[in-house]
C-alpha cells in the first residue's frame, strides 16, 4: 500500500504545542511539505521571528536563525546577500512583520530582495497574550483594547499587503488562509509558488495568511473558523494582489 | 586617506565582504568608500533604511558566515544596541564602528568621547561585554580594525572600534600592513544549509528552567578569557612619573603632546594610554598606583573611564580628573596646563570634579 499522508521530512518529530486550534501549527507545516516538494531542504535557511512562531527551530528540520523582533527582512537581507544561492525565508506574525517592522519589510520589498516572507495575519499579539495588533479589526477586543478597537484613537487595521503591492520591488504578494482545505491547498500553492520565484531570481515575495488564535480571541476553535471566516475575511479580502510574472510562470501545471 | 576611509580599506584587506550602514556625519566615509571599494572586493554593500536594520542586516550576514561590518556615530549607535545585544547573545562575530560624535541627543557634529559608557558597560540589555578597541592614531586605525575581525572571529563575539569624529576626519601618513591570517577555528556554526550535517539553529532565547544562567556563565567565562588574553595599553615614560596622565583615543593623543613638552621641561609625568578599553588594563594600572603619584585622567566627556581608573586605583593614589563634554575639543597646551595644576592640586580648593 501506498503512503499518501506522512510527516514531512522537514518537520522534526516532536508534536507542535501550540494551543488547540492554533493556524501557526498547520502553517508550519505547510511550508515544510513545500520544501520537501522541491527538494531544498539542504539549502533552506528559515528566520524565526519573535511572536508565538520564535519556536520554530524546534520544529524546522533545517537550519534556522532567530532574529530579533521585527527584523527578519533585514537579517534576511543579510544571509541571501551573503549566500545568494540559499533559499531564505522569514516567518512573521502581525505585530513583528505591519508594527514594529514596517520599516524593514517595506524596504526589503522595495530593494527587490529575492527573499520569501510568510506573514501570519492573527490580528492579534498572540504571544504576549492578546495585545491589539495594527491587523486588529474595528470594534475587536484585545487585552489593550478591552471595549473593541476605537479607530478613532487606535487606527485602523493595516492591510499591509495591499501597502507593499504599490512598491516596484516586490513581485508576488497574496493573501490566502487556513480556514478550510481549499484554502489550506491555495495557501500551500502560493508558498510553493514564493520558493519557486525565490529560486529563479524573481524577487521579493510575501504570503500573508489569516490565521486562528482561538485563545487570544476567546473562542473555541471552531468558532474561531466562523469569525475569521465572517470578519476578517471582510477587512482582508483573499487573493493576489500583485504578481509580476503572471502567465509567465512555466512550471504553473506541475504546481501540486 | 581620511581616518574613517583607512578603516573601511583596512576592513577590506581582513576579508570583510559585507558592509551595512546608514549615513551620519562624521562617519560618512565609511559607507561611501564601502559603497564601490566592497563591490570592487566582491562583496556586498548596503545602505540600509536605518541603523536597525544595518546592523541586523550584519546579523544575517554573521550568521552565514561572513566577515561583517557596520559603522555609525552615537545617535546611530544607539539604535544599533538590540542588535548588537542580539550578536553578543547569539555569539555571532561582527565588527561596529561607532565614530562618536557629541551627544545626548542630536548633539553636534564634532568629536567626542561621550560613549565610553555605552561601549564598555553594555550599551544594550543583558550582561554582555563587547571587546572594545581604541585607536588613536591613523596607524592604529589600520592595524586594529584588521585585528578586530580576527578576535571577532576568534571569540564569537562582537568587536567595537571605539573611535571619534576628529581621528575619522583626520589625514596622517601610516604604513598598511598586508593583513595576515591567524590561525582561527573552523566556522563549524554557521547557517548555510544542512547539506549532509544536522540542521543549526542559532539563537538568544533560552526558556528552559537554569539554562538562560548557564548561557550567561558560559559568555562570562569567554569575558574572562578576554581580561586575561586581550588587554592593550601602551606607556609613556610611565616608570618615573609623579603625575600618570591616563587617557584614551584623541585624548591620549593630545595629552601625549603635553607629556612631551612637560617632559622637557623637566616634570616627572607619564601617560598611561589604554588601548582596549574592554578589557580595560585593570591590574597594570594598579599596580602603578602608589601613594606619592597622583593620576589624571583626561577625557572628552564629563568623566566615563575616570572611574574604571579609581576601580583599579583602588584609593592606593589620588585620582583626578579633567574633562571637556559636548564636543569640545582640548588644546595640548590646555591639557599641559591642567597636568601641572594637578601636581599641586590641593582638593579643598577644588571647586568642582570637572574642571580642576
Ligand atoms: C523589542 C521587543 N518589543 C516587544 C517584545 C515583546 N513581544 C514578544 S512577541 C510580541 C508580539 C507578537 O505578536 P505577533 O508578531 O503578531 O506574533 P503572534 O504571537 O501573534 O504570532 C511582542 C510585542 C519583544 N520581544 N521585543
Ligand atoms: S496564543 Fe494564539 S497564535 Fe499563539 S499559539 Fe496560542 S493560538 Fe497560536
Ligand atoms: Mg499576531
Amino acid at each position: 500500500m501506498k503512503k499518501i499522508f506522512k510527516r514531512p521530512i522537514s518537520l522534526k518529530q516532536v508534536p507542535f504545542r501550540f494551543c488547540p486550534g492554533c493556524g501557526h501549527s498547520l502553517i508550519h507545516r505547510l511550508i515544510a511539505e513545500c520544501i520537501d516538494n522541491l527538494g531544498i531542504r539542504e539549502r533552506v535557511v528559515g528566520i524565526a521571528p519573535v511572536g508565538c512562531a520564535v519556536f520554530a527551530y524546534d520544529y524546522f528540520n533545517f537550519d534556522i536563525l532567530e532574529a530579533p523582533h521585527g527584523r527578519p527582512p533585514a537579517t534576511a537581507t543579510g544571509l541571501k546577500r551573503a549566500m545568494p544561492d540559499r533559499i531564505i525565508f522569514t516567518y512573521q506574525g502581525d505585530g513583528d512583520l505591519a508594527a514594529i517592522g514596517t520599516a524593514e519589510i517595506i524596504h526589503a520589498a522595495n530593494r527587490g530582495e529575492n527573499i520569501s516572507v510568510f506573514f501570519v495575519n492573527n490580528a492579534t499579539y498572540g504571544m504576549t497574550g492578546g495585545q491589539m495588533a495594527p491587523t486588529t479589526l474595528p470594534g475587536q477586543k484585545t487585552t489593550t483594547t478591552p471595549s473593541g478597537r476605537n479607530t478613532k484613537t487606535a487606527g485602523f487595521p493595516l492591510r499591509v499587503s495591499e501597502l507593499l503591492s504599490t512598491i516596484e520591488g516586490a513581485s508576488y504578494i497574496v493573501r490566502t488562509s487556513v480556514d478550510s482545505y481549499k484554502n489550506l491547498i491555495n495557501t500551500k500553492r502560493a508558498i510553493e509558488k514564493s520558493f519557486r520565484y525565490q529560486i529563479e531570481e524573481r524577487g521579493f515575495s510575501l504570503v500573508e495568511i489569516l490565521s486562528p488564535c482561538p485563545v487570544d480571541w476567546g473562542f473555541t476553535p471552531k468558532d474561531s473558523i466562523i469569525w475569521l471566516r465572517k470578519e476578517m475575511m471582510s477587512v482582508y479580502p483573499l487573493g493576489t494582489l500583485k504578481d509580476k510574472f503572471k502567465g509567465k510562470n512555466k512550471w504553473k501545471k506541475e504546481l501540486l | 586617506m581620511k581616518g574613517n576611509e583607512v578603516i573601511a580599506e583596512a576592513a577590506i584587506q581582513a576579508g570583510c565582504r559585507f558592509y551595512a550602514g546608514y549615513p551620519i556625519t562624521p562617519q560618512n566615509e565609511i559607507p561611501e568608500y564601502m559603497s564601490w571599494r566592497m563591490p570592487e572586493a566582491g562583496g556586498v554593500f548596503i545602505q540600509a533604511e536605518s541603523e536597525l536594520a544595518a546592523i541586523n542586516m550584519v546579523y544575517g550576514a554573521a550568521a552565514a558566515g561572513t566577515r561583517a561590518m557596520t559603522s555609525s556615530s552615537s545617535p546611530g549607535i544607539s539604535l544599533k544596541t538590540e542588535g548588537i545585544s542580539y550578536l553578543a547573545g547569539a555569539e555571532l562575530p561582527a565588527v561596529i564602528v561607532n565614530v562618536q560624535r557629541g551627544g545626548p541627543g542630536l548633539g553636534n557634529i564634532s568629536g567626542s568621547q561621550a560613549d565610553y559608557f555605552q561601549a564598555v558597560k553594555g550599551g544594550g540589555h543583558g550582561d554582555y561585554k563587547l571587546l572594545v578597541y581604541a585607536p588613536f592614531n591613523l596607524q592604529e586605525m589600520w592595524d586594529l580594525t584588521m585585528l578586530a575581525f580576527d578576535k571577532a572571529d576568534e571569540y564569537r563575539n562582537p568587536v567595537m572600534i571605539l573611535t571619534d569624529g576628529v581621528i575619522g576626519q583626520m589625514i596622517e601618513p601610516l604604513y598598511p600592513t598586508p593583513y595576515v591570517r591567524p590561525e582561527l577555528p573552523e566556522k563549524d556554526w554557521i547557517l548555510d544549509g544542512c547539506k549532509n550535517r544536522e540542521p543549526r539553529m542559532i539563537k538568544s532565547l533560552y526558556m528552559g528552567e537554569g539554562e538562560l544562567e548557564m548561557r550567561n556563565l558560559i559568555l562570562q567565562r569567554k569575558y574572562e578569557k578576554m581580561r586575561e588574553k586581550e588587554v592593550k595599553f601602551v606607556g609613556y615614560h610611565v616608570e618615573d612619573s609623579e603625575v600618570l596622565v591616563v587617557a584614551f583615543g584623541i585624548a591620549a593623543r593630545i595629552a601625549l603632546s603635553s607629556v612631551r613638552r612637560l617632559r622637557r621641561d623637566g616634570f616627572k609625568v607619564g601617560l598611561f594610554r589604554p588601548v582596549t578599553l574592554f578589557p580595560f588594563p585593570e591590574k597594570e594600572l594598579s599596580m602603578l598606583a602608589e601613594e606619592n603619584r597622583r593620576f589624571i585622567t583626561i577625557e572628552m566627556n564629563a568623566g566615563q573611564m575616570v572611574e574604571d581608573v579609581k576601580l583599579a586605583i583602588n584609593g592606593k593614589s589620588k585620582v583626578l580628573f579633567y574633562g571637556r563634554p559636548g564636543g569640545s575639543i582640548f588644546t595640548p597646551e590646555e591639557v599641559q596646563e591642567k597636568i601641572q595644576q594637578s601636581l599641586n592640586y590641593q582638593p579643598h580648593l577644588a571647586k568642582t570634579n570637572l574642571i580642576l
